[in-house]
């Protein structure tokens, strides 16, 4: 038999090379309505009156006196509603919805209706948030969340310190900016809404319609059609339009279909958490870190979200892959009168490692050292405790990946030699990081207990029956081929659809790079159960998640073992810089990463490529900011990313390095391949310039702003 | 309102009478049903609602209707009965260059345009030439690779 690793051909190849795939916008049904929401436009307000003018036949409007159940999108928090009361918080925050059987009419009708709002003082940055002492977005203080915990003893070590190294980093929105918006389409027949779309969650759907609609489970079904791309944006997000077309579908008794266009899409969906973050480095006369104090702050938006889980994930990253014995790290998520911040591939951690890795390169810097001895001196390694005193338990290969990402970019001739003959200035940085692979801690055991299913007929095919949606990662070829394996099956044995909550146990959402650890372990478990019955004929074989044994989380102290497993990664970048504009050109990427044994090679390829592309767009191009409470940049004609032009080819290698828990090996990957490419950027842009940045992101105009001592 | 409006889509005569300044991109979607247009921005920018105009790529979400009168257009429906879609997609295969799939139509009427006009091209064109298409999810490396290989194997193809 081939090993697993050998490239297989993608199960949705056929139907989305030829076009035939159908995404949500492509869905027509019979009789269906066109819906469209109307959206705040101010930042914060008492809403006073709606005026809406007459109803053209056939056409209807939703709000909130719609809602049967619960007006209140169910995710960490219930704080925010699925269609405004009285009060809007954000622009782009929606209010009502038309439906009609013309999407023309429809979005004309909605330019129509007038909202009479009494406004209030917004909070529009972090900054203010901080600073606020009463009139607050949610509760009694001006945060969504706030977690600390210490290892060792700062105080002391800080006594024993000879020097300190203090940094101050910031942050920007970045837009997950998948090329298919955000879309639904909701049917009510025989006293069950259906709702179709472009999702990576069917069971958090089926939650928020749960919450709307008041109904039972076996009212509720959401399958996923063809997702154009999800990058963290269709986690959570995609429950609001959801129970949004749901309602309409539910009040008109027809098909509703609601589909965003790009600037509504940029306008009121999530993005990635803005973050301001400080490390104060305490050093001994050697150079040897004894103790960090780190103060994380994130930019939630105006509801709570995913925020909370965003910042434990901040705060358990944000030491980095080094051994520091003596931490004190604190966070907190602001609220602000802002879009949601949400889910985005790395979720957290590329504001983390940004900041630890440009303040590693700053102390060596500062203190005269060479920065990649400075981390090699500090990497952690197996049988280490990390900063939340979890147990590395696997090897730990920082030094041999650092080392060949270092060999394969020639990156000490080039760090030496940065400048070029032609005016322009080279340089290359590095960057060491990882990804905790799963739910945080415990939560696969404490919030969704996972669970995947095979069913086997009896002309011998295996259906894949798991709730993991395939987004454009991978996931349904690369799990068949997990079963397949287990099986000992040719993949063209397994069939494996776009997830249906009628068929599909809930096996989790498609997040947090679990899809292969857990769920891939999960159907080798039911696979290995249907191996054993293979002679029986047509049958079923469950597998359901257990907490591994030797693991531990204590939530309220952050203290154990934050992840199930660790992915790790070095990346180094190149880049060619103009000290007159300071535009600069990617000239080489490198890559290495442990993320155990690959279960394609082809696709893992195409998460690294795809990875890096969006993170290195995020450290240097992608800049979203917001002016007077709206988003100046709301298309893809001011919101840049990456073309074929910006980036080279990622060189890259994957070490050898079998996980113990995952199936066949294999780690999570599809978060890491983003969270090293912005803080190799940034050593490379200041090894370029001589100059220390703290800003993500690395526009032309803010390293002019550098370049001018500013 | 209504106008004849008159071209060859997908290589049949066709016609209807509708609002000339209606967006390509709709008449083709809605009047036709041919969904592997997609739209992505609506603005010219992602380049997913991409089709051949006379052999042009071109943004069919900002060309009215009117302006293909008498042309020939060509979707991913048509393209992918031909010899050349065969290749592309062979290629496409074999090099990862599919993920979610969105800008895969348009990438395909992309790299036609390219190999028609420059059936040889270096690395260097083939970014150029796709400059104008969005991916988000691949970096666009396997994209480069499979239509290079296209070209190289699918000799006679793009004379």
């Amino acid at each position: 038999m081939k090993p697993i690793t050998e490239a297989a051909n993608r199960l949705d190849f056929e139907d989305k090379i030829t076009g035939a795939a159908r995404y949500c916008a492509d869905i027509r049904m019979e009789g269906m309505l066109f819906a469209k929401t109307l959206r705040a436009t101010v930042a914060r307000a008492w809403i006073r009156a709606i005026h809406i003018p007459p109803l053209p036949s056939g056409m209807a409007v939703i709000d909130w006196r719609d809602i049967p159940g619960k007006n209140a999108v169910p995710i960490v928090t219930d704080d925010q509603p699925f269609l405004a009361e009285n009060c809007v918080n954000y622009v782009g925050e929606p209010i009502l919805l038309a439906v009609g059987p013309d999407r023309a009419e429809t979005a004309s009708f909605i330019r129509q209706i007038v909202v009479e709002y009494e406004e209030r003082k917004p909070i529009l940055t972090l900054e203010e948030a901080m600073g606020r002492d009463g009139d607050f977005i949610s509760g009694n203080q001006p945060w969504f969340a706030s977690y600390g915990y210490d290892k060792g003893d700062l105080e002391g070590a800080m006594r024993r310190a000879a020097r300190c190294v203090a940094d101050t980093f910031t942050t920007g929105y970045q837009e997950q900016a998948y090329l298919e918006p955000q879309g639904m389409v909701a049917s009510f027949e025989d006293g069950v809404i259906t709702v179709r779309g472009s999702m990576q969650c069917p069971y958090y759907i089926v939650d928020a319609l749960k919450n709307a609609l008041g109904w039972e489970t076996d009212r509720i079904r959401v399958i996923q059609l063809p997702t154009g791309g999800g990058f963290g944006g269709k986690e959570e997000y995609p429950s609001i339009p959801a129970v949004h077309a749901a309602l309409a579908a539910i009040k008109t008794g027809k098909p509703v279909q609601l589909v965003f266009d790009r600037k509504e899409d940029i306008l009121c969906t999530t993005k990635r958490h803005p973050s301001q973050i400080t490390i104060k480095s305490y050093l001994d006369a050697e150079g040897n870190i004894l103790a960090r104090d780190i103060d994380v702050a994130a930019d939630g938006g105006a509801y709570a979200g995913l925020s909370s889980v965003v910042l434990q994930r901040m705060i358990y990253s944000i030491g980095g892959v080094y051994r520091v014995e003596n931490l004190r790290i604190h966070g907190r998520v602001y609220a602000t009168n802002k879009a949601v911040s949400g889910a985005f591939r790395g979720f957290g951690g590329p504001q983390a490692f940004f900041a630890m890795e440009t303040h590693m390169e700053h102390i060596a810097r500062q203190t005269g050292m060479d920065s990649v001895q400075l981390r090699q001196r500090h990497f952690l390694r197996q049988e280490d405790s990390t900063s939340t005193g979890g147990h590395l338990r696997s090897p730990v290969p920082l030094h041999e990946m650092t080392d060949l990402a270092l060999r394969l970019s020639d990156y000490y001739r080039k760090r030496e030699q940065p400048n070029t003959d032609s005016g322009k200035l080279r340089g290359i940085g590095c960057s060491v990081f990882f990804h905790g692979c799963g739910f945080t801690g415990s939560g696969e055991q404490d919030l969704i207990r996972p669970r995947v299913r095979l069913r086997k007929d009896v002309d011998g095919i295996v259906h894949v029956l798991a709730s993991s949606a395939e987004i454009g990662q991978g996931a349904m070829t690369t799990l068949s081929k997990i079963v397949a394996r287990t099986l000992s099956i040719p993949l063209s044995q397994v069939r494996y659809e776009y997830p249906d909550t009628k068929v599909c146990p809930d096996s989790g959402p498609t997040v947090a790079s679990r899809s292969v650890l857990v769920v891939g372990k999960l159907l080798l478990q039911a696979g290995l159960e249907m191996k054993k019955r293979w002679s029986e004929k047509a049958f079923e074989t469950e597998a359901r998640f257990t907490y591994p044994k030797g693991f531990s989380w204590d939530k309220e102290n952050h203290q154990g073992d934050a992840y199930l497993e660790y992915s790790w990664g070095a990346n180094v970048v190149e880049v060619e810089l103009d000290p007159v504009t300071c535009d600069y050109k990617i000239k080489g990427v490198w890559a290495v990463y442990d993320a155990g044994t690959p279960i394609d090679k082809k696709i893992v390829a195409g998460q690294v490529e795809g990875g890096m592309a969006q993170g290195l767009g995020y450290g240097g191009m992608e800049n979203l900011e917001y002016a007077d409470g709206k988003p100046v940049q709301v298309s893809f004609t001011d919101y840049i990313l990456p073309t074929s032009l910006d980036l080279p080819p990622v060189t890259f290698r994957l070490v050898d390095n079998e996980s113990v828990l995952g199936p066949y090996g294999a780690r999570g990957l599809g978060e890491l391949t983003l969270v090293g490419a912005a803080p190799a950027l940034a050593a490379a842009i200041e090894n370029a310039t001589g100059r220390p940045v703290n800003r993500l992101p690395l526009t032309p105009e803010y390293l002019l702003e550098v370049m001018n001592g500013g | 309102m209504g106008e004849k409006i008159s071209f060859v889509l997908n290589g049949a005569n066709v016609s209807l009478e509708t609002e000339p300044m209606r967006r390509l991109l709709d008449v083709l979607r809605e009047d036709f049903g041919l969904t592997g247009s997609k739209e992505g921005c609506g603005e010219g920018e992602c380049g997913a609602c991409a089709v051949l105009v006379d052999g042009r790529l071109i943004n069919s979400c900002l060309m009215p209707v009117l302006a293909v009168q008498g042309k020939r257009v060509v979707t991913i429906e048509g393209f992918r009965e031909t010899a050349r879609f065969h290749a592309l997609s062979g290629s496409f295969d074999r090099a990862g260059a599919v993920q979610c799939g969105f800008c895969t139509p348009g990438m395909l009427l992309a790299a036609e345009a390219l190999l028609t006009d420059n059936p040889d091209p270096t690395e260097e064109d083939i970014r150029g030439a796709l400059s104008g298409n969005l991916c988000r999810c691949t970096g666009y490396t396997a994209i480069v690779e499979a239509i290079r290989n296209a070209a190289r194997e699918g000799e006679g193809l793009w004379p």
